[in-house]
């Protein structure tokens, strides 16, 4: 049986940053990556950008061999966890074979959801999650004259973009009211909405599809208020969610995600999880929250690492806090923190109809930031998650940050850094 | 080891918002004169405003070139990089897909959007030769360029034993390393009495401290002792350096008589003294380097006393008038100056006497905070009340470190506790003895070659 100190499964962010951070604090444990992708490390967030044709598929990998040869990290793709056994210390994998390790990482991200609408078994359709996937829609794509978008989130909303310049005509349909909820409020879902819609794309967002079936070119959809929508090519972009099937029988606490706490630990011993398959405490609510996002599986791969090596500079997960950016038609959005305002807060609005700038900030009773929201423009989100994160006040300078959220968040980030 | 970069430095303290910064990043880097473009970005405490500019009204957003960078960590593009030869965050444009999310690592705001391209921009120190810096008239940006020493000196052997006695924070350990790490395992080490030894170059358990031969001559003897050693090894014709590391009480007072001898007789040594201005190994006691004004263990506050009564000697120009092969004051405030005079000593030190007179402040004897030492060390230099130069017979005295707006000598004074008692009229007398100091080295360095 092979055995190793540190295993680590999945190969994106997370589990990227879970090797800096061992490495950093223990040179020589032996490292073992089981995946179950067949590639090198890439990122999902890359792959609606190879469909679009900016990246391509042999550009995207973010780490090379040398790298796991400079790190002694043994890294095996095409390799996917089966089953877990914390007791004994052991992994399954998919091939049968079984790893024993000293401490264990989760990383082993989400997967598409595929809704379960009447018919979806019978119709091709395209989820886009991996490379490989992002390959075969981006071949496709170049075919495509009547294309559906199943969701209106970032992913299927890249993928839309990308079909409609591609010269097909499509249709995103969206159960919630709006597109882009949940990362976007109304007003910039608006504008969004305006931008697709003034670039020939349909929007049917309010409705489900309640069924599907085959035709020559492709499916049929059939929405809920009786229209039909044929397409020749269709993309499921409803979510994702992690497969934990890994972790039946081994007794580690789940909900949506794996439960972890502000070191990353499963209810296991010597079991972390990070990334998008790890449900942490939320900044805002303090309660477990899924917070699939890139830059948080990074900070959340970091503190596992550290907590896997000992190493006492481990400071505690602050809170998963949403942080999005998102470019379409040459526009470009950013959010950053909780778009409710809180008890005794208050938003301010300003939107400039002639430069099509908007911006939507949130405070609480303490005049500090809890969220801020952007149309064309720009303020440095980095600076703007610090100041949520180190819940500063920003007591009178407040008007003047919200009329330049640019300059005054560069001064406050500048003085606190010293 | 890992390897340690050049970087640019801000001092909001210096910066007046004159805006030279950017209008030469943006000039150099995108031919602009929209100094939004520029990608070192100065904003102004309390928003833009007609007020007149004041210094340490600025701040500062500019990429650090972070060593653990953010930026790095959240590109799913793979187009940022940190750059091992020269430290740079590398942005790779073919393979930036404009995403943004980089954007959302960095905390410094050190890479943003550049609105007239749609894509990001940072800086990348313009190949090592960063244009914003010249164009800063206040000093206020430093392009800080002492990591190539520091990369050198990590491969080269360190023969101290890991693990010296010294006080927390003391500045000697630093000196004892760099410089014997520069001059290599060929050499032979005299270290009186003082603090050197008592950190542990003599060793303990009967073992040394270093891995070259090393004594402890008496206070008196050291530059006797050690030119007898050089010139046995002339003698049986084996090439080494006979180096000393001592203190000033061991150089300026009772080891003076075999210092001067040596250094009249030429021998081919390299005398270095660490100038702690006293004898702080053995309780603080006064030295003739001790300043003016200064509390020591001997020159107590009380009643009648009030910190040493006489000035001090000035070492370095004594051994100027020796006509010294080489003759250097330094600091550790300012290692590549540091550097640069050690190379020249030692070289010089193979046809003659080479002294070189190395400023110390001291955290214990001098009273302040155990992280303040380089700073202390700094503010001596900025204040004039000690001066950096170089002397040799072929191209005289001169100044490698002119100070030209030196701080009031209190701003040096008030940064550590020995200076604390002093009234007005004793930072009056200090300040004119600061003055009449730099007059007189000035004097020195002025003589024209045909006199």
């Amino acid at each position: 049986m092979h055995t190793t100190d540190y295993l680590i499964a999945g190969s994106s962010h997370a589990a990227l940053e879970a090797i800096n951070a061992i490495r950093m604090h223990d040179g020589e444990g032996s490292i073992t990556v089981v995946t179950r992708d067949p590639h090198r490390p890439y990122s999902p967030t890359v792959l609606p950008y190879v469909v679009s044709g900016r990246s391509t598929p042999e550009r995207v990998f973010l780490r090379d061999d040398d790298f796991f040869t400079a790190n002694k990290v043994d890294y095996r793709s095409g390799c996917a966890l089966a089953a877990i056994d914390p007791a004994a210390h052991q992994a399954r994998l998919a091939d049968g074979s079984t790893i024993g390790y000293r401490k264990l990482l989760l990383a082993t991200g989400a997967s598409p959801i595929v809704p379960p609408i009447p018919g979806i078994d019978r119709v091709d359709y395209h989820v886009l999650r991996t490379l490989d996937d992002a390959t075969r829609l981006r071949a496709a794509m170049a075919a495509s004259k009547s294309a559906v978008v199943l969701g209106a989130g970032l992913v299927g909303m890249h993928a839309a973009e990308n079909l409609v310049k591609a010269g097909a005509s499509v249709t995103i349909v969206e159960m919630s009211k709006q597109l882009t909820s949940g990362y976007f409020d109304e007003v910039a879902a608006g504008m969004i909405e305006q931008a697709f819609l003034g670039n020939g794309a349909k929007i049917r967002t309010g409705h489900r599809v309640v069924g599907l079936e085959p035709s020559a070119d492709g499916a049929t959809l059939h929405l809920d208020n009786g229209d039909t929508i044929p397409a020749d090519l269709l993309l499921v972009a409803v979510g994702v969610r992690p497969e934990l099937g890994y972790l039946d029988g081994s007794g580690i606490a789940t909900e949506r995600g794996i439960l972890v706490d502000d070191t990353m630990r499963t209810s296991a011993e010597d079991v972390w999880s990070a990334g998008d398959c790890a449900q942490a405490r939320g900044f805002f609510t303090g309660t477990p929250v899924m917070n699939a996002i890139l830059p948080d599986a990074t900070v959340q791969g970091r503190i596992a690492g550290m907590a896997m090596a000992d190493d006492p500079g481990l400071k505690p997960y602050p809170g998963g806090v949403p942080l999005n950016t998102y470019h379409f038609f040459g526009r470009h959005a950013i959010s950053v923190g909780s778009a409710a305002v809180p008890e005794g807060g208050r938003a301010q609005v300003r939107f400039d109809t002639a430069s099509g700038r908007y911006l939507r900030a949130v405070f609480d009773r303490d005049e500090r930031l809890t969220g801020i929201f952007g149309v064309n423009e720009f303020f440095d989100a980095g600076v703007m998650a610090q100041l949520i994160v180190r819940r500063t006040e920003l007591g009178p300078l407040r008007e003047r940050f919200f009329a330049q959220p640019l300059a005054t968040g560069r001064e406050l980030m500048s003085k606190l850094w010293r | 080891m890992g390897q340690a970069y050049s970087t640019i430095a801000f001092d909001p303290a210096k910066c007046d918002g004159c805006g030279q910064c950017m209008t030469a990043c943006s000039s150099v880097k995108f031919d602009s004169a929209d100094t939004t473009r520029s990608l070192i970005q100065i904003v102004r405490s309390g928003g833009d405003s007609d007020a007149p500019r004041l210094p340490g009204e600025f701040e500062l957003a500019l990429c650090r070139q972070c060593a653990d960078p953010k930026c790095v960590t959240v590109c799913p593009a793979g187009a940022l990089g940190k750059n091992g030869t020269n430290g740079v965050i590398d942005w790779d444009a073919s393979k930036c897909v404009d995403c943004l999310l980089c954007t959302i690592g960095c905390t410094y705001a050190g890479i943003a959007l550049d609105e007239h391209t749609g894509r990001v921009s940072k800086c990348d120190t313009c190949d090592g030769k960063p244009a914003c810096v010249p164009a800063c008239p206040t000093g206020a940006l430093r392009h800080i360029t002492t990591a190539r020493i520091y990369n050198d000196v990590g491969s080269w052997e360190d023969l101290f034993a890991p693990g010296l006695a010294g006080c927390q924070g003391c500045n000697t350990e630093l000196l004892m390393r760099h410089a014997l790490r520069r001059v290599g395992p060929d050499t032979v080490l005299a270290t009186p009495p003082g603090c050197v030894p008592g950190m542990g170059s003599v060793g303990f358990n009967g073992t040394t401290g270093t891995k070259v031969p090393v004594f402890h001559p008496l206070l008196t003897n050291t530059a006797s002792m050690l030119a007898g050693v050089k010139r046995q090894y002339e003698r049986v014709g084996r090439k080494v350096t006979a180096m000393a590391i001592a203190g000033d009480g061991g150089a300026s007072d009772v080891g003076f008589q075999s210092l001067s001898g040596a250094a009249e007789r030429g021998e081919r040594i390299l005398f270095m003294v660490v100038d702690n201005e006293g004898y702080m190994n053995t309780g603080m006691q006064r030295s003739s380097c001790t300043p003016y004004g200064a509390w020591t263990s001997t020159t107590p506050i009380g009643a009648h006393g009030r910190g040493k009564t006489q000035d001090a000697k000035n070492l370095p120009m004594i051994m100027v008038n020796h006509r010294c092969a080489y003759v250097a004051t330094a600091s550790t405030a300012y290692m590549e100056d540091l550097y640069d005079k050690l190379d020249k000593a030692l070289a010089a030190s193979e046809e003659g006497f080479a002294y070189l007179h190395v400023y110390s402040p001291c955290t214990t004897g001098w009273r302040f905070q155990s992280a303040l030492n380089i700073e202390v060390a700094r503010k001596a230099v900025e204040s004039n009340f000690v001066t950096l130069w170089e002397y040799t017979p072929e191209n005289g005295l001169h100044f490698t470190r002119p100070v030209d707006k030196p701080l009031p000598v209190a701003d040096y004074l008030k940064a550590m506790g020995r200076f604390r008692h002093l009234s007005p009229d004793q930072v009056e007398h200090i300040q004119k003895k600061v003055a009449e100091n730099l007059r007189f080295v000035k004097r020195i360095a002025e003589q024209p070659d045909e006199l």
